[in-house]
């Protein structure tokens, strides 16, 4: 089996509102997959059909191989999930939720229990209610990466926990990574993303908008250039890789699409170029400009 | 100070906005009652003998007298009305007020919606204002409109303005009693469970000083008693009601003295740290179940055994209460089935406890959807975890629990009467078997809940219409001579009253095969239905 998530044309309704139009969605096996979008945007939506917590209104969705409505108990054993809100029943410490989850899930290693809680820092004794977000979001991960499961599923793993905390969750996901194990990451937080994902997907109004490796995506980006030149530019407006162009004498500024840099360069140098910045495209400005209507970037 | 209510006002608004249903069920409930029995006296009690037995056997019965207070005097309608009603509407005003005020505050602060609203222009005070406001405003409305309908029965305007404003007092003093307990506690629940245990010690209390004749000092121990002892229709003793004003004052002013003393979200009590590691028993999904419910089941449980043994020992006195009245007779038959007073009694306090077990029953149901509203249903059901396995170990409590509430108060009453007349062996199996004869209705009670869970979640919490509807029929159905054919509608109707009638299994079988139907439908939505 090579994919290990593989969503097409998902649909899916609550009452007059849309979640999901038609949500394309593939993972392998063995891949971390970052999957973004802005708010409301349908990842959680997604995240719960995969779950069969929702049944899909259309579209075809294979989890692990299975049906994941069908067959939910039996996929789930091969899975571990961290919800991005973190809710703990009042009367259970974290440590009985760690075991709870794990014992339901078909069994914990109470070894890598102990050691995630010693790494995260938490104190199972306290009671649900006394956690704040962060903590009750490390009782979920503890739990999650304390079963050995073949696939996370992670929908904002990380809201609420502090810098040094996230980074001791990035290392522990990296070393499931080393494990072979398939990672699900919805995130925000881009440099989580991209230290850890080798391909992500971006979704807008419950539809893939973009899919592909990150260098892949980077390349569909704009490189901001600015530059001083030997003489006047010709002919940088009439292009349609360049946008933003700002003359100003010799002196110009744009942005160029990055799949166009050479052919511009090579304009520039006709020129002759004195002095030349260029700022490489940021994932920020990538996802900016999926998160915003289409065309219409932010700034 | 100002600056520290800032916002009550808006906060006032919000919580009447939120309990716009709520608050007015409370209010026609409570307010009316004494003014309809009231109009009921000169049916039930025609002549003058019927009176004087009333009151020389119901009012001098010290079993009754633990139930509803004492007996001042009886021989008029006001008198009447007011001996039969000021204790069960001040404990229910005590709920109503302990609950509101718990509602808007606590409850809130459990949930994180308080913290949001106080990180607004909101004073310190406000919101612990705003609930007691909302809860006296509504203790003074079913006073003044228990007064009002009470004048418009006919009744002298004196006593009913002391017994209106004396339960009113009561809900004064456990709004002030709740107040106190939202601070001392850290959820909900507890500070809940804190005030009503004050609310049912009080009425102990004044129970236990009313029926003796050397401690009557007990009663005054008690804001329940107070409320009697302002002697409503009977020389009102007009000085209790200030008395009372200043002792809900003091202990409200408590409440607002610890408010600043504790962080938001934390308790005056700590919180005691739990077990780092779980039992190895907490290992299924219905491990967790009882681990939740069970503190619910308990606490019916223990107050079903107390309250089987009260009316057990209150059995062999029903004699008395009714006197020679052969109208209440009649309503009494009417509602336990057969000539002996006694065990009619008995029967139609089986069908009480029914009752009881299916509000129960109907508050373990919808513990699901509390538990998936709270999102914590979806952790579990993305582990091994089948959605029929975890609806099915909730589930036993609805269907289990009500079994073990019954048998537990059927044998308290049995045992209880038993020991009174000198006959266990022959009292026990009767009030046994005429409680657990309940359970076929109060499972189709279940079986509707199930239903509105598992199919129409979103209107899950109308599970509580259904039994409201049957505790009217079933209570005051008799009383008002309610047609057969609406009697019908309640499965508690259909229940064979034992010991006193014979026992007819097919009704039985019928309302247990309604109730299996629902069920199975119930959890076979689940199965299908989102969930969320």
């Amino acid at each position: 089996m090579d994919n290990a998530i593989s969503v097409n044309g998902l649909h899916k309704s609550f009452g007059r509102t849309k979640a999901l139009d038609g949500l394309d969605l593939t993972v392998a096996t063995g891949e971390v997959h970052g999957f973004l979008g802005p708010n409301g945007s349908g990842k959680s939506t997604t995240i719960r059909v995969l779950l069969g917590l929702l049944r899909a209104d259309r579209g075809e969705v294979t989890l692990l191989g299975g049906d994941p409505w069908r067959d939910a108990a039996d996929l789930h054993r091969r899975l571990a999930y961290v919800p991005g809100d973190v809710n703990l029943w009042p009367n259970l410490s974290g440590g009985e939720v760690i075991d709870l989850l794990g014992r339901l899930r078909g069994g914990l290693d109470t070894k890598r229990r102990d050691s995630l809680i010693e790494r995260f820092d938490l104190d199972p004794k306290k009671k649900g209610r006394t956690y704040s977000k962060g903590n009750r979001q490390k009782v979920a991960i503890i739990a999650a990466l304390a079963s050995s499961v073949e696939l996370l599923v992670l929908d904002e793993p990380t809201s609420g926990l502090d810098p040094l905390m996230e980074a001791t969750f990035q290392y522990a996901i990296s070393e499931e990574i080393e494990q072979g194990r398939t990672v699900l990451l919805s995130s925000h937080i881009l440099a989580e993303v991209e230290a850890l994902c080798d391909r992500v997907s971006i979704i807008r109004n419950g539809r893939t908008v973009e899919t592909g490796t990150l260098s892949e995506l980077r390349h569909l980006t704009r490189t901001s250039i600015s530059a001083e030149l030997a003489g006047h530019p010709n002919g940088l407006s009439t292009l349609d890789s360049v946008h933003d162009l700002h003359v100003d004498g010799n002196k110009v500024r744009f942005d160029v699409e990055t799949h166009a840099l050479d052919d511009v360069l090579r304009r520039l140098s006709d020129v002759g170029v004195r002095s030349l910045t260029s700022q490489p495209p940021t994932l920020e400005e990538l996802f900016l400009r999926h998160y915003t209507a289409e065309g219409a970037v932010t700034k | 100070m100002s600056a520290a209510l800032v916002g009550t006002r808006q906060l006032v608004r919000l919580a009447l906005r939120r309990d716009r249903i709520i608050l007015p069920i409370w209010i026609l409930v409570l307010s009316f009652l004494p003014a309809s029995t009231a109009k009921l006296y000169h049916e039930l009690y025609p002549t003058e003998a019927a009176r004087q037995a009333l009151i020389s056997g119901a009012g001098k019965n010290p079993s009754i007298s633990v139930i509803y207070g004492p007996a001042f005097d009886l021989s008029t309608p006001g008198g009447f009305a007011s001996w039969r009603y000021t204790g069960v509407i001040a404990v229910l005003i005590g709920l109503m007020a302990i609950f509101t005020v718990t509602r808007h505050t606590r409850a809130e602060e459990d949930t994180g919606r308080l913290e949001l609203l106080g990180s607004t222009v909101v004073g310190r005070y406000a919101a612990l204002t705003a609930a007691v406001l909302v809860s006296a405003g509504t203790s003074l409305v079913i006073g003044l409109l228990m007064a009002f309908s009470s004048i418009g029965a006919g009744l002298p305007a004196a006593g009913s303005f002391a017994m209106g404003l004396g339960l009113t007092l009561v809900g004064w003093t456990f709004t002030g009693v709740a107040a106190v307990c939202v601070q001392i506690a850290e959820f909900s629940r507890t500070a809940n469970g804190i005030g009503s245990a004050v609310l049912g010690v009080t009425y102990l209390l004044r129970g236990a000083g009313d029926s003796s004749t050397d401690a009557t000092w007990l009663s005054w121990l008690s804001p329940i008693g107070w409320a009697q002892q302002v002697r409503a229709f009977a020389g009102e003793r007009w000085w209790v009601l200030p008395m009372t004003l200043v002792f809900a004052v003091a202990i409200g002013s408590v409440g607002y003295w610890l408010l600043p003393r504790r962080d938001v979200g934390a308790g005056v009590l700590p919180a005691r740290p739990g077990p780092a590691v779980a039992a190895p028993g907490l290992r299924s999904p219905f491990a967790l179940a009882w681990r939740l419910q069970k503190g619910t089941l308990i606490g019916w449980t223990s107050g079903m055994l107390l309250v089987g043994a009260m009316f057990g020992s209150l059995a062999s006195g029903m004699g008395d209460l009714i006197g020679d009245s052969p109208q209440a007779k009649e309503i009494f038959q009417r509602m336990g089935g057969a000539q002996s007073i006694v065990d009619s009694f008995i029967a139609g306090m089986g069908g009480m406890f029914g009752i009881f077990a299916a509000l129960y029953a109907v508050q373990a149901v919808l513990r699901m959807r509390t538990e998936e509203t709270a999102v914590r249903v979806e952790p579990l059901l993305a582990t091994n975890v089948s959605r029929l396995s975890w609806v099915g170990s909730h589930l036993v409590f609805p269907i289990v629990g009500p079994a073990v509430i019954l048998a537990v108060g059927g044998f308290g009453m049995g045992l209880m009467h038993g020991l009174r007349v000198g006959d266990v062996g022959g009292q026990l199996p009767g009030a046994l078997g005429g409680a657990l004869a309940q359970l076929p209705a109060v499972w189709v009670v279940a079986g509707i809940s199930a239903v509105l869970f598992g199919l129409f979640p979103k209107y899950a919490m109308a599970a509580w219409a259904p039994i409201g509807l049957f505790v009217l029929i079933t209570m005051f159905g008799p009383a008002v001579n309610l047609s057969q054919a609406i009697m019908d509608v309640s499965p508690f109707t259909h229940i064979p009253k034992l010991p006193a009638a014979e026992l007819t299994m097919t009704p039985l079988v019928w309302l247990t095969g309604i109730a299996v139907v629902a069920v199975a439908a119930g959890m076979a939505g689940f199965r299908r239905r989102d969930i969320g």
